[in-house]
């Protein structure tokens, strides 16, 4: 039955084939075959026809829904699960491409044995960045000295598992041009060289907060949890280059909703298909039922030049190459002062531009040209 | 060249376009195009015939091909250049040179060589034009231009000049960059373009600029080089002295062409010079209209405000200038001269006082005009507007078909469609106008065939009669079966916009079948919807073929039907299918005559039947369907009956089930909407003959649900006070990442969520489960379970944002409680049913939700609307090419294959190729 399986690849999309080869296993040849043929037939009639603007379609399929949704920020899946940004905000948030979103999330898969739940509190503890600030009890400015004193936290010290002299080597590690005197609960910090001003002290007190001292940056909030069989640990903040780098994770399945660091760490394959899961999600948890295709397309379209574009008047609209399709959205002006200043010249290929002078657009049944020779034969 | 392009120009541009080409000071260029190579006989590429539209001389032979021309258009714009105007330009294209600020003389009439100059277009009816000799509206008015006695800064250009000024040698002329590199930087420049096209090459351009600018010494001449600066908005700065336009004239001459191209200028097009202005084009008077008050008074426009005040000041500047006045006066002069050219490009640069109306009122200037949604270029340029159409309330009328509308008479009358006279219709034709105007079905015109239309008057009907012979076009009154498409905004789907056919009606209101709401989204509290009547063949044909209801039964956006049974329908055909198990054959038969079912073959000859018989009249024979109701229970439809299950939402509603995507898979869309239309009646019907109403007593309970419900309350009650006794004496176990007071606060929501499906489950375990309101929850016409328990047990708690009702006072949400309770009622919890009735506090929680979800709507919708047009901009030009991929306007692929396996979803089954039925069918 494989072999005339086989015959229709290329011919089938293999989700179809997968389809018939769970669901036919069973059948005799002659059936087999029959279903093949009816399913390739089906296949050729729901193909798309040339000159449908699918880009409209799948613009219109994600914006009518757009309206439907929640503007609810929030989302509790779960009752101890953490805060994601859901509804109309999260989806606006990745089709702008924005940078830094508002809550980065990600999903650590584990390896055996933590993925079994074994010590995986510990090693999400470990994950989870300590800074100094969140170690200290006390940051003083000593202004007799120029120095500031810092009252560690007996408690929390032992908490993660740090020395007072560890964390002066980070410290030294990070501030530079600093000299640190460890006594063993308190450090004092004194500014090197020039009689520095308590402005420039209180600034430097502000950067000690933020030393980082332990685990991994960014990672603000770890959270272990079951998913299906196994463990997983969720985090609130996002690292992905460092975390994959964690002997324990799993890095194939180990994910991040920050969309961009997926694109830096994995490329664009990788942030194209980051888009169309968490975009898919969203809709997904509204309740929502748009296909795969309209919101395939949209991810296509800010991925094609290789980077992430959002659908911004800064990224995927200004790289059309119509001058009149660009002005038509927003800062006409600009738009036309630039062209004239390059002398470029709009072929009217798209849609807008032909609007505007009143042509048919080439898109659907303004796709094909008719060339006839009315009344050539009969004048001559 | 230049020449021809202009020529062009004044033949092909429209009054817009014209004024958009003035602000960029760019030429356009319209490419004709010879649609075809032999249509017209190759005339049409003739430089000659393409300016005909405006050509005032023809030979009598021409004029026939001149009306075929107008009737069919060959030619099309090709493309659309930009480019900066050049001072010869200006000149070359102008008809009139402008030299005084009056307007009318004592009678009224346009001064020469002023601004309303004749020569510049007409715009009172009566004259003629003295440049192109058409009448009012022919003419589409003609450029003139003025002489700057200085040179004046084009603020749009600006900051171009100022790049130009710190990138260029001050002695020479040269960038500063040594000849080698500019060589390098140019072939860079080229190779990007090339590359990534002429976005790219902006960008490597600014690159090319920013290493420019530190050099202080020039690498040609070896001059010594100053800082410039601009002084906002044109004031440039060297040396904490001023140069003057005439000074940034000079330099900007000197710049090599070669070097231009660093600037990201391609010098074929623009010479930096021309950025410094020296004469000033006049836009044509048919952009600027004055307008006649009622007292007789000429009120101008704002553009020609600002112009006059250019000429005056301009006149002015001359004079002193000739009469050798003072320095510092002609530099005041100037400087004004300046501001007032600055607002006439741009009244909203941010260091400038916008120039203004006696009433203190902005003036618009030509960037105001081009800008924004009410803009040029949105407003009228991307967004058109119609005759042929009417608006009105709409209503609905279940009796009439799905692809039909109903239109009102008066509408019928006011609407019309061109049918074109031949030997075969001409008696028929004949009938309607003989009716006139005044009688349906008649005619409000007759179209000659030189295109000269014709009113029909009860006094001209006779001779219009006589008149009409073949060739003719007689606009008659719309009737039964004409196209027509309807819409309601806010238009976000193509199913926003479809066809139906008429269907003339009595009353005054638009009908429409309540089947086709959803698509829509229309509702009839008021809502109104529009209906244009398309006026052509073609639009006729991809009216009927592309957009009629049928065609856009199966969604593109999941591949299921979008139009299915609503409400009513969907109650009566689940008690029909349910529990109407016998019905009396004639009156069984009663009802499908009612919904135009003529074969009662398949009814079975018994006394009774049931009213799964009664449905399956509609099914076709060979139909067989395997699916679940909403509860989960299996539907079979075998040979054309249903024989197990009963019909609800999921198998009638839209958006759900593959049962009317089957039929449609296999009977086709014409079918299908034919028995879409018959299920729906069949539904009303059902109710019709059984009544149907929602009562107060639907949400009675029995004694002992209520004691279980109130049961239920005191032990969650008591399960809260208990947590939060728990949290006083800080014994409450905190979750992972969780503050203590969060965990409480998710363990009382737990809790008291849990209540509330709680006394859901018992209502609907001991509700009657026969009454009307339990009806609809249940076949998902309307409503659910959870409002019906909202009504007879327990509202609920009113979350906002996720969380129980926080603190509006200082520690306590309203003055009834103490500070810091946390118990539920004091924190949104209503305990109370809507029948019971609310307490004040209780209501004024489910206020607090009920104003947070309004606000949530309102601000929603601008946002949602600004994605979808931002998407919508972006994706508009996608579509599939002849080779199955998806090709962007400049052919770039964007998916080699469509989704990646070419299926499109509207003739797709939710999106997948449906292995089980094929399987199921073999």
């Amino acid at each position: 039955m494989e072999s005339s399986i086989k015959e229709y690849e290329g011919k089938l999309p293999k989700k179809v084939l997968n389809d018939i080869r769970a669901q036919a296993a069973n059948l005799p040849q002659a059936k087999l075959k029959k279903v093949l043929e009816l399913a390739l037939g089906e296949y050729k009639k729901a193909l798309v026809c040339a000159g449908e603007s699918v880009g409209l379609i799948s613009a219109e399929s994600i914006g009518e829904p757009g309206t439907q949704m929640t503007l609810n920020t929030f989302h509790f899946a779960g009752v101890a699960e953490m805060n994601v940004t859901m509804g109309l905000p999260r989806i606006i948030e990745i089709l702008d491409g924005m940078k830094d979103i508002n809550t980065p999330m990600m999903e650590i898969y584990l390896k055996k044995p933590y993925s079994q739940g074994k010590g995986i509190r510990e090693l999400a503890l470990a994950l989870k960045e300590t800074l100094l600030g969140e170690v200290a009890s006390e940051f003083s400015l000593n202004l007799v000295d120029m120095t500031i004193d810092i009252a560690l936290d007996k408690e929390k010290i032992k908490d993660i598992g740090m020395t007072g002299t560890q964390i002066s080597t980070a410290i030294s590690k990070q501030v530079k041009s600093v000299t640190i005197k460890d006594n063993k609960e308190a450090i004092a910090i004194k500014m090197k060289g020039k009689d520095d001003s308590l402005n420039d002290l209180y600034k430097l007190k502000e950067k000690l907060k933020d030393v980082h001292l332990k685990g991994v940056k960014g990672i603000t909030q770890v959270l272990p949890v079951r998913r299906g069989e196994e463990y997983i640990i969720i985090t609130a903040g996002s690292n992905m280059n460092d975390v994959l780098q964690l002997d324990d994770a799993d890095v194939f399945r180990t994910t991040t909703n920050n969309i961009f660091e997926i694109e830096k760490v994995l490329g664009i394959e990788a942030a194209r298909q980051a888009i169309i899961n968490e975009v898919y999600k969203v809709i997904e948890s509204q309740g929502l039922n748009v296909d795969m295709r309209h919101i395939m397309l949209v991810a296509d379209t800010m991925c094609t030049s290789g980077t992430v574009k959002g659908i911004t008047r800064y990224g995927v609209v200004s790289e059309k190459s119509s001058v009149l399709a660009r002005a038509s959205f927003e800062t006409p002006i600009k738009h036309i002062l630039n062209a004239a200043m390059l002398g470029e010249i709009d072929e009217l290929n798209s849609v807008v531009e032909n609007v505007m002078i009143n042509q048919p657009i080439p898109i659907g049944t303004g796709m094909p040209r008719l060339v006839t020779k009315i009344g050539a034969g009969s004048k001559k | 060249m230049a020449k021809e392009a202009k020529e062009m120009k004044e033949g092909e541009k429209d009054e817009s376009l014209m004024e958009m080409g003035e602000t960029a000071k760019e030429s356009m260029k319209a490419e004709e195009k010879p649609e075809t190579a032999s249509f017209g006989e190759g005339s049409a590429a003739e430089p000659a015939a393409a300016a005909g539209a405006a050509a005032p001389e023809e030979t009598p032979a021409k004029s026939i091909e001149k009306f075929e021309a107008e009737q069919f258009p060959q030619k099309q714009v090709g493309s659309i250049m930009f480019s900066v105007l050049s001072p010869k330009m200006i000149k070359d294209m102008a008809s009139a040179k402008i030299v005084t600020p009056e307007l009318y003389d004592k009678e009224g009439y346009p001064v020469d060589g002023g601004l309303m100059d004749i020569r510049l277009g007409v715009i009172d009816p009566g004259l003629r034009c003295k440049t192109c000799g058409s009448k009012l509206k022919e003419c589409i008015g003609h450029f003139g231009y003025i002489e700057l006695a200085r040179p004046i800064i084009h603020i749009k250009f600006a900051a171009m000049v100022l790049n130009l000024l710190k990138g260029t040698c001050r002695e020479c002329g040269h960038a500063l960059i040594p000849s080698v590199k500019i060589k390098k930087a140019l072939e860079q420049l080229d190779e990007a373009e090339r590359e990534k096209g002429i976005e790219a090459r902006r960008k490597k351009v600014r690159e090319v600029m920013l290493s420019m600018k530190a050099a202080s010494k020039c690498p040609h001449c070896k001059a010594k080089q100053y800082k410039v600066s601009l002084e906002k908005p044109t004031t440039y700065i060297e040396n904490e002295k001023r140069i003057s336009p005439i000074e940034v004239r000079t330099r900007l001459e000197k710049i090599p062409d070669e070097d231009v191209e660093l600037f990201g200028m391609k010098s074929k097009f623009i010479r930096p010079e021309w950025m410094v202005l020296t004469v000033l084009p006049i836009p044509p008077v048919t952009m600027r209209p004055s307008i006649t008050l009622e007292s007789g008074e000429r009120s101008e426009d704002d553009l020609t405000h600002k112009l006059g005040d250019i000429v005056r000041i301009n006149q002015r500047l001359f004079e002193n200038i000739n009469a050798g006045a003072p320095e510092i006066i002609v530099e005041d002069l100037w400087d004004l001269l300046q501001y007032h050219v600055t607002t006439f490009f741009d009244n909203s640069v941010a260091q400038l006082p916008p120039a203004r109306h006696r009433s203190g009122q902005p003036l618009k200037t030509i960037t105001e005009r081009i800008k924004s949604k009410e803009g040029r270029i949105r407003h009228n340029l991307a967004g058109k507007r119609t005759n042929f159409s009417a608006r009105t309330v709409i209503s609905p009328d279940p009796m009439i078909e799905l692809n039909e509308v109903g239109v009102p008479k008066i509408i019928a009358m006011k609407l019309t469609v061109p049918e074109r006279v031949t030997e075969w219709n001409m008696e028929y034709l004949k009938q309607f106008v003989g009716r006139g105007p005044e009688m349906y079905p008649g005619s409000n015109y007759i179209v000659r065939p030189d295109g000269k239309k014709k009113k029909i008057t009860d006094e001209t009907k006779e001779a219009s009669l006589e008149e009409i012979q073949p060739g003719y076009i007689v606009e008659r009154h719309l009737m039964d079966g004409d196209i027509a498409v309807f819409n309601r905004q806010p238009s976000l789907h193509r199913m926003s916009m479809m066809s139906h056919r008429v269907r003339v009606l009595p009353g005054k209101t638009l009908r429409l079948n309540p089947a086709v709401c959803h698509p829509y989204n229309a509702d009839f509290d008021g809502d109104e919807m529009n209906l244009h009547i398309p006026q052509t063949e073609e639009a006729r044909a991809e009216a009927e073929i592309l957009m009629e209801v049928q065609t856009q039964l199966i969604s593109v956006r999941y591949g299921l039907s979008v139009i299915g049974c609503v409400q009513d329908a969907i109650s009566g055909n689940y008690l029909l299918t349910k529990s109407l198990s016998e019905m009396a054959r004639h009156e069984a038969v009663d009802m499908l005559s009612a919904i135009g079912i003529e074969d009662f073959g398949k009814l079975p000859r018994k006394e009774k039947v049931h009213g799964r018989e009664v449905f399956s009249v509609l099914i076709p024979d060979d139909f067989n369907f395997k699916g679940k109701t909403r509860s989960g229970e299996e539907v079979t439809i075998k040979d054309g009956k249903l024989i197990e299950g009963f019909m609800d939402s999921a198998n009638l509603g839209e958006g759900s089930g593959l049962l009317l995507r089957n039929l449609h898979h296999k009977y086709g869309k014409d079918f299908t909407v034919d028995l879409l239309g018959k299920m729906f009646r069949l539904g009303i019907r059902v109710l019709l003959k059984t009544g149907f109403s929602a009562v107060i007593s639907d949400t009675d309970l029995p004694e002992n649900a209520k004691l279980a419900i109130n049961e239920a309350l005191d032990k969650a009650r008591q399960e809260v006070d208990a947590l939060i006794q728990l949290y006083k004496d800080n014994k409450l176990d905190t979750f992972p990442g969780k503050s203590l007071e969060e965990t409480l606060e998710l363990r009382i929501l737990e809790v008291l969520n849990k209540v509330r499906n709680r006394t859901g489950e018992i209502v609907a375990e001991k509700a009657d489960k026969g009454s009307h309101t339990m009806v609809m929850a249940k076949s998902g016409a309307r409503g659910n379970l959870l409002n019906l328990a909202q009504m007879a047990a327990c509202v609920g708690q009113q979350a906002m944002r996720g969380k129980r009702i926080d603190k509006g006072y200082e520690g306590r949400t309203l003055s009834h409680f103490k500070k810091g309770d946390l118990s539920p009622e004091a924190r949104g919890f209503i305990r109370n049913g809507f029948k019971s009735g609310l307490n004040p506090f209780e209501f004024f929680f489910g206020a607090m939700t009920g104003r947070d979800s309004l606000m949530d709507t309102a601000l929603r919708t601008p946002k949602s609307g600004y994605l979808y047009r931002r998407l919508a901009n972006a994706m508009q030009d996608l579509k599939v090419d002849y080779d199955g991929s998806v090709r962007d306007s400049s052919g770039q692929i964007i998916q080699f294959s469509y989704g990646e396996d070419g299926i499109d979803v509207s003739k797709s089954e939710n999106g997948i190729i449906n292995v089980k039925r094929i399987i199921e069918q073999v």
